[in-house]
């Protein structure tokens, strides 16, 4: 399995008035055409990774590793111009809540085509068959009718899934997705994760699942990376995640409350200041 | 004797064609020192309850009673003292411009209690923070310390019941847990009645004893929480929310 | 000494406050920080600052009496231009119509400028928030009626308004400074009211009426606090306007009266000699500008420390 995306080293710096604050420390790790999730809490640099990866962190942020490529190809090199290419294109990247990430003046049709005419160079007829195809391929099932609404008139599992269709039609080779289906329902959830998978499976298209729940991350991904402190403390293939052997993860696991074994009091996690200090996994 | 008991509840906003009803035929029932759990989606209608019983819901008829006062459309300093609620979201449930101290030293005065300085150390020590946060702003704190002082906030006027808007829903896990814990320990000592709605199966199931699902404003079944691990669920949206919360979590 | 300054630097740049008063000089320093670190801002508040100290000291700083006439060193130009008639002494900003030195009627003149704008920055922008925040938070036909009053108000021309309040009550100062506040205080209604209708359905709002507070306490302890960085950048960003408008009513007599030295009073005394003594009307319209232009930049300034989103990123 040739790699997507070789990311060594990787440091994202920002500056504050108390001195110089450490995001991301030293992460380094492959992409191929899977499925790889990035867990941890909030803090943990997860989706400072991501974001860097696609070169959006702005000054005063700084970002900075000893390798940063795109099929071999360098990304911290490209100019902004030469970004934008990738962007969308080549690397897309879904957020959390469709109602901060669709424009609300715009009906979602038009957003689509849109950013597929920003790729192509085709007609606007041409762009909206496209569009109408991406749709039914994200399970919407009247294309046409939800090609004219605005993103107020959609639910936000149809709006996610209608993001997800504006980041596919580029075909991109790879997908980031930042906590895609936190601020849904639990039974939309797993609708919506269905389709990605399907899309990215298909499409042989690697994708870097970003969230905070461990257990959905497990049941989505083939492998996983644990991040605490701007560091990656263990990588596991999602199916192996039982037998973590970092006390965080661990801790992890065992703080969440669970249906099927229900316990007094939860294990709270004891945080060792050592693990902020260990060196990053390479996963 | 139940402390909560509401019968029949329907909560709505607007009026004629742009009436929208939030509650339909709502009926509960939650014994002293008890701890009852509402869970359901977006929309079902779950933290309306809670808002119609502090008094936060414009229209509304049926029955409800707390604590063997029958409620009406006002509610009194007493009502206040004796019922407090603790909200979902920490970063929007505290003043921005207010330290832990103003917060705690203001609700103590408005209720009316003396010794100030003392009871403010007691309930941070109540909740696990120290004597240092006391007089921290908002941003100077993190989710679960900031959800720690609305839990301080609401402790304050020694009350009887605790209404909990998915109280942990905005928190990192690790955290998750050890306000859970908190909350456990809590209703213990102090004898506390729980009424907490969430979207989380399994948070409900770890606090609760007794669970009403709701859906589009009904109350589709009300259950115990140990049915609810069994399965032996009657109504088949529990059974779906069930089969979704166990597939992404909760499993081995 | 610099390990005392070390001390003190970290103990008001502290995250854990130990006390009421530690917490409150805590966050006014990392203000200050903020302020210190936008150079615009701070090149405002330095022509401010030398604002003050000129119209505190203008007994002291000035070279001649304001008001003594001197008809023979009449429209003499400023030292630093050469078409001055021999033998005669200069004056470094020249001298107006009637002789007077023009240096020492900008000072004196500042104090004036000072006391309006002071004036009219306080009685505006706190009518305002009275009237916004009780409107935004009751609701009802309070709202539509105080409203409706600020609607009025807005539409009032200040011109007209200041002829009126000279017909009636005469010509002077106070008259002016009334005038521009009951014109100035309708857009911070309106901005008091919007933040509040903002405010009003936040859970810490919900919080503090679930624990009985009256209306009285919510609007003054917890809508007021949120309210006023708003009204001080618009108040800021105001002054220059209000600078201006005190001009122009001085400039048509209504403000001001001869012989004190008001700004916009001394360009209309400047007027009729533009072409060739230019000093007379362009010394003063500087001194305007200058300082609108300050509380440009402190406006800026502050809003960027007082409500970050919209500042640099």
């Amino acid at each position: 399995m040739s790699n997507l995306l070789n990311v060594e080293n990787l440091w994202v710096k920002f500056p504050t008035r108390n001195g110089i604050f450490d995001a991301v420390r030293g992460v380094s790790f492959s992409l191929g055409r899977e499925r790889l999730g990035i867990v941890g809490e909030s803090g943990s640099g997860k989706s400072m990774t991501g974001r860097a990866i696609l070169r959006l962190i702005r000054p005063p942020g700084m970002v900075s590793a000893d390798r940063l490529d795109l099929e071999g190809q360098p990304l911290l090199t490209r100019t902004e111009k030469q970004m934008r290419d990738v962007r969308g294109q080549q690397i897309s990247m879904i957020m959390q809540d469709p109602k901060f990430s669709l424009n609300p003046v715009m009906r979602v049709g038009a957003q689509i085509s849109e950013a597929y005419r920003l790729h192509n160079n085709v007609s606007k007829s041409a762009a909206r068959a496209k569009t109408l195809e991406m749709l039914e391929a994200v399970a919407i099932r009247d294309p046409a009718r939800v090609y004219n609404m605005y993103p107020h008139e959609v639910s936000g599992g149809m709006g996610q899934r209608i993001m997800i269709a504006m980041m596919l039609i580029p075909n991109p080779k790879i997908m980031i997705a930042d906590e895609p289906t936190s601020a849904l329902d639990v039974s939309v959830q797993m609708q919506v994760l269905e389709i990605m998978d399907k899309l990215v499976v298909e499409r042989g298209m690697g994708l870097i699942f970003i969230s905070h729940d461990l257990n959905l991350v497990s049941s989505f991904c083939d492998r996983v990376l644990i991040m605490y402190a701007g560091r990656v403390v263990e990588t596991l293939k999602a199916d192996q995640l039982h037998n973590a052997q970092h006390p965080y993860t661990q801790g992890l696991l065992n703080s969440l409350p669970r249906l099927d074994a229900p316990v007094d009091r939860l294990r709270v996690l004891k945080r060792d200041p050592a693990w902020a200090k260990e060196a990053s996994v390479t996963a | 004797m139940s402390e909560i008991a509401i019968n029949a509840l329907n909560v709505w906003f607007g009026e004629h064609e742009d009436r929208v009803d939030a509650v339909k035929n709502a009926s509960l029932s939650v014994p002293k020192g008890g701890s009852f759990g509402l869970v359901g989606e977006s929309g079902s209608g779950k933290s309306t309850i809670l808002r119609a019983i502090m008094g936060l819901a414009p229209t509304w008829s049926g029955k409800m009673e707390v604590i063997d006062t029958t409620l009406g459309p006002d509610r009194s300093r007493d009502f206040y003292r004796r019922v407090q609620m603790v909200f979902q979201d920490p970063y929007a449930s505290l003043h921005p411009r207010h330290s832990v101290d103003q917060v705690l030293s203001e609700t103590l005065s408005l209720h009316g209690f003396s010794g100030v300085d003392k009871r403010i150390a007691k309930l941070l020590d109540d909740v696990g923070l120290g004597p240092a946060f006391r007089f921290r702003y908002p941003h100077q704190l993190s989710g679960g310390q900031r959800q720690r002082v609305a839990i301080a906030r609401a402790l304050a006027s020694e009350p009887q019941v605790l209404l909990l808007d998915e109280p942990t829903s905005a928190l990192d896990v690790s955290v998750q847990a050890e306000i859970l814990n908190l909350l456990t320990d809590l209703r213990k000592e102090r004898q506390l009645t729980y009424l907490m709605v969430s979207h989380d199966l399994a948070v409900v199931g770890h606090i609760c004893t007794e669970i009403a699902v709701m859906q589009l404003g009904e109350i589709v079944e009300t259950l115990s929480v140990e049915d609810m691990r069994e399965m032996h669920t009657k109504h088949p949206y529990t059974q779906h929310l069930l089969e979704s919360s166990l597939l992404g979590s909760g499993k081995s | 000494m610099s390990m005392e300054k070390q001390g003190l630097r970290a103990w008001l740049l502290s995250d854990t406050p130990t006390s009421r008063r530690h917490a409150r000089m805590a966050a006014l320093y990392q203000g200050w920080l903020s302020l210190k670190s936008n150079h615009m801002a701070m090149f405002g508040l330095g022509i401010l600052a030398f604002l003050v100290g000129v119209a505190t000291f203008a007994p002291l700083l000035a070279p001649a009496d304001p008001f003594i006439q001197d008809l023979a060193l009449r429209l003499t130009p400023p030292i630093w231009i050469d078409t001055r008639p021999e033998g005669i002494e200069g004056y470094i900003l020249g001298s107006d119509s009637l002789g007077r030195d023009i240096l020492s009627r900008l000072l004196y003149g500042s104090r004036i400028t000072l006391y309006i704008v002071t004036l009219v920055a306080i009685i505006a922008p706190i009518a305002g928030l009275f009237v916004g925040t009780v409107a935004g938070y009751t609701g009802g036909w309070v709202d539509v009626i105080l409203m409706r009053i600020t609607d009025i108000f807005l539409a009032f021309p200040r011109l007209v308004l200041a002829l009126a309040f000279v017909a009636a009550l005469g010509a002077g100062i106070e008259n002016a400074v009334l005038a521009i506040s009951l014109t100035a205080w309708p857009p911070y209604a309106r901005i008091a009211r919007a933040e509040t209708l903002t405010i009003r359905n936040s859970d810490y709002i919900h919080a503090i009426k679930l624990q009985g507070a009256g209306a009285l306490r919510i609007i003054t302890k917890h809508i007021w606090p949120l309210c006023i960085s708003s009204l001080v950048v618009r108040v800021t960003l105001d002054m220059a306007g209000i600078i201006l408008a005190a001009a122009g009513l001085g400039f048509l007599g209504l403000g001001a009266q001869p012989p004190s030295p008001e700004w916009g009073a001394m360009i209309s005394e400047g007027r009729k000699f533009i072409l060739d003594h230019w000093w007379v009307a362009t010394m003063p319209g500087l001194a305007i500008f200058t300082v609108s232009l300050a509380f440009n930049l402190l406006g800026d300034g502050m809003r960027d420390v007082l409500d970050p989103k919209e500042g640099k990123s």
